[in-house]
């Protein structure tokens, strides 16, 4: 047995990819004493105080970023919430001279959302900060895989041997991504479905099933987590409509019937009701996407914590 | 000054020379090669044994960002950068700001090369007005000016219709069309190799099909035509078997490979902790079976031409995220010790095969003088110290940019000396050399 993790080894979160599985472990027991806090009557600590956390979102995010801000505030750091539209070509400024005008303000942490993969991995190399990576492109998001498999493992007590189904449009989601590496890494047995047009290379190299099949994936699947399916990709090349999407690949319950009788279902949100996912699904008794969201916080706080709040 | 070089391993497949023997240069030009010539007037250089003299060696594709580009390299960098890896000519794309798509802008490129007085500059017309692919430049004017081939390169030949058409009228003046092959809808906004590597890493892939159904496109075209068409920078198995079977029916099609393809996989992304600009560069750095094609096709003959695609960038352009950060990495300092390292040293081709790659077969596809030290021959000659290890240090590059994969790369082989029509325009003073002034 080798020691189990008690600090992080890196100081930046850049992507599930940079951890082993020890630090993943401690990421959840971590989180799990964070979700306590959020169950008192008073929901902070003073944990992070005096530290400076800066949300640097140059994508727009509703949940990620409302979830970070929240976990920032109940460590009781200082937060700073800079949004951008657009990427940092088209405003005239360097992703880099952005980093840098930040940087001069020394905070202890950067979480960054963008639109290019291996952005904060580019930042990682020139910033003092830690850098936490809120989603890069179609790259990671490791907090959503963390959250996740939080999720699961809060609901099934384990995350060795589960039959986990990832659904959707593969090819741009980083949520994807993450979370094949994450539960691969804990010992999960992970399918990929999505349309034939909607696949990425690489994932056979982690040990991920593909399909194209809805119905052969959801079968006897423990963990069905469903993808959102952007808009843009629904004309044109990738599909031919938003109808023949559902048709194919949305779930409803009567798909969702050849699931093993106590399987859940996920998705990171926002959703596309009818889309991917029927609406009886997604507020039907299976699902757990609320529960995503409330352990999100704790699990932010849980990686806030420890690669901020160890130091000195 | 006239100059005798004596006793250095003679390695010239053109006149099918490998030995030592001495090498008289007279007025610009090989006076005689063979054992004990006598001096003369001329300066007697001793070459060490270890060392290799052949014709000098033609970078048939290069970018030297001028007119317009300036803050990337200029022609006087760009030629200073040639000599000192070795190279005695280039052949420049058209891709400047204003494009090279009429004499005025190739007589400013021939001026400027002039004035920088180093290695030979051959400029390359654009196939269309503006490469945009729609209307054919006048070709006969460019070569009166002194271009020696037509490419659209930065971008493939747009259409197969203008392809044809270039192909057609081009042959009446006896010149190659260079294609950078690539079908722009299955490139899309690729910018890496589409393959597992970029598939974790989560970059938008460059299929190796939007490369080879471009070349199937030109080979069948110059089989049509009975045109040359010449396929730059091939990255693709599937490109290089495209290359096969044409040759093998007859088409003229040739093509070159650059050092990076033949050196570099797409696993280089996973380096210096991932998203390196450096790596990114276009067509991508591809899969191992394409980079061992490269090497096989290196080997048995079925390509003809190393070009380095030298591509300088300004480094805060290559500062940019993977996405945004432009194409390219520069290629004429560390080109010479790769071929040498990599292809020689490793068995893959003889000295006298490299030397047909690098010199021989460009001169020939170009159609220029070299690649020969026959006497009468302009006296450009490369002298090599192919024994003698190197490491790379980018920032001592004679080029203005510094963006390259292979920084503090270390190699065997290196150039020792440099010498375009009889004038030594490049020593390594730690080569052993009496060349040094």
């Amino acid at each position: 047995m080798t020691t189990a993790a008690t600090s992080l080894r890196s100081r930046h979160l850049l992507g599930i990819a940079g951890l082993e599985p020890d630090e993943i472990q401690l990421v959840l027991d971590t989180a799990l004493a964070m979700k306590e806090i959020g169950t008192r009557a008073i929901k902070k600590v003073p944990t992070l105080r005096g530290r400076t956390v800066v949300n640097l979102f140059f994508e727009p995010s509703t949940r990620t970023r409302l979830s970070f801000e929240l976990a920032e505030k109940r460590l009781s750091a200082d937060t700073l919430g800079v949004t951008t539209s657009g990427s940092s070509v088209s405003k005239g400024e360097t992703l880099l001279d952005t980093a840098r005008t930040l940087e001069a303000m020394a905070p202890d942490v950067i979480v960054m959302r963008h639109e290019s993969s291996g952005a904060p991995h580019h930042l990682s190399r020139v910033c003092k900060a830690s850098i936490v990576n809120a989603g890069d492109g179609m790259h990671e998001h490791p907090t959503q895989a963390l959250l996740d498999a939080f999720t699961i493992h809060e609901r099934k007590g384990r995350l060795a041997g589960l039959r986990v189904s990832i659904i959707g449009d593969l090819v741009h989601s980083r949520v994807l991504r993450s979370n094949a590496l994450l539960l691969t890494r804990m010992g999960a047995i992970v399918t990929a479905a999505g349309p034939a047009t909607l696949l990425p290379y690489g994932l056979d190299r982690l040990g991920v099933q593909v399909k194209t099949s809805i119905d052969e994936a959801v079968d006897g699947a423990d963990v069905v987590m469903m993808l959102r399916v952007q808009n843009e990709r629904m004309r044109g090349l990738f599909l031919p409509s938003v109808r023949e999407y559902f048709t194919v690949f949305g779930l409803t319950p009567e798909r969702l019937s050849r699931a093993a009788p106590d399987a859940i279902v996920m998705h990171p949100g926002p959703m596309n009701r009818g889309v991917e996912i029927d609406s009886a699904v997604a507020d039907g008794p299976w699902s757990v996407i609320l529960d995503q969201v409330a352990n999100g916080v704790a699990v932010r706080m849980a990686v806030l914590y420890l690669l901020a709040g160890n130091e000195e | 000054m006239n100059l005798l070089l004596k006793n250095g391993r003679v390695v010239d497949p053109a006149n099918g020379r490998d030995g030592q023997f001495d090498v008289l240069i007279a007025d610009g030009r090989i006076a005689r090669v063979g054992k004990d010539l006598p001096a003369g007037d001329a300066r007697v250089v001793e070459v060490p044994a270890s060392a290799v003299v052949c014709p000098g060696f033609i970078d048939m594709h290069v970018h030297l960002r001028e007119p317009g580009q300036e803050h990337k390299e200029t022609i006087a960098t760009g030629v200073a950068s040639a000599v000192a890896g070795g190279f005695t000519a280039v052949a420049c794309m058209p891709n400047t700001t204003p494009i090279n798509d009429q004499a005025s802008v190739t007589k400013l490129i021939v001026e400027r090369a002039a004035a920088a007085g180093l290695a030979r500059v051959y400029p390359i017309g654009a196939v269309s007005i503006g490469s945009k692919g729609e209307q054919l430049t006048e070709i006969a004017d460019l070569r009166a000016a002194g271009c020696v081939a037509v490419s659209d390169d930065g971008r493939p030949v747009a259409t197969a219709l203008l392809m044809r058409r270039a192909l057609e009228y081009a042959s009446m003046f006896d010149m190659p069309v260079i294609d950078h092959c690539e079908d722009p809808s299955l490139k899309g906004d690729g910018v890496a190799h589409e393959g597992p590597v970029a598939g974790l890493l989560g970059l938008r892939g460059i299929p190796s099909v939007a490369e080879s159904i471009m070349v199937e496109r030109d080979a069948t075209l110059a089989e049509v035509t009975k045109g040359h068409v010449h396929i730059a920078h091939m990255s693709a198995l599937e490109s290089l078997r495209a290359v096969r079977a044409a040759k093998a029916r007859g088409a003229r099609v040739t093509c070159e490979v650059t050092p990076h393809h033949f050196v570099m996989t797409d696993d280089s992304l996973e380096r210096n902790g991932g998203y390196d600009t450096n790596m990114k560069m276009n067509p991508p750095l591809r899969g191992r079976a394409d980079r061992d094609a490269m090497i096989e096709g290196l080997r048995d003959g079925s390509i003809d031409a190393i070009a380095t695609d030298h591509a300088p960038h300004h480094a805060d352009e290559k500062a940019l995220e993977f996405d945004h950060a432009p194409f390219g990495i520069v290629g004429l300092e560390t080109a010479v010790p790769l071929c040498l390292d990599r292809l020689v040293h490793a068995n893959v081709v003889s000295l006298s095969r490299l030397v047909e790659l690098l010199s021989v077969n460009p001169a020939r596809l170009l159609r220029v003088a070299g690649g020969t030290l026959a006497e009468g021959a302009p006296a450009d000659i490369t002298i090599l110290s192919p024994d003698r290890e190197v490491t790379v240090h980018a920032s001592t590059f004679r080029s203005k940019s510094k963006n390259t994969p292979f920084d503090g790369w270390t190699l065997k082989g290196a150039v020792a000396a440099t010498i375009v029509a009889g004038r030594v325009v490049y020593v390594d003073r730690q080569s052993g050399l009496g060349l040094a002034d």
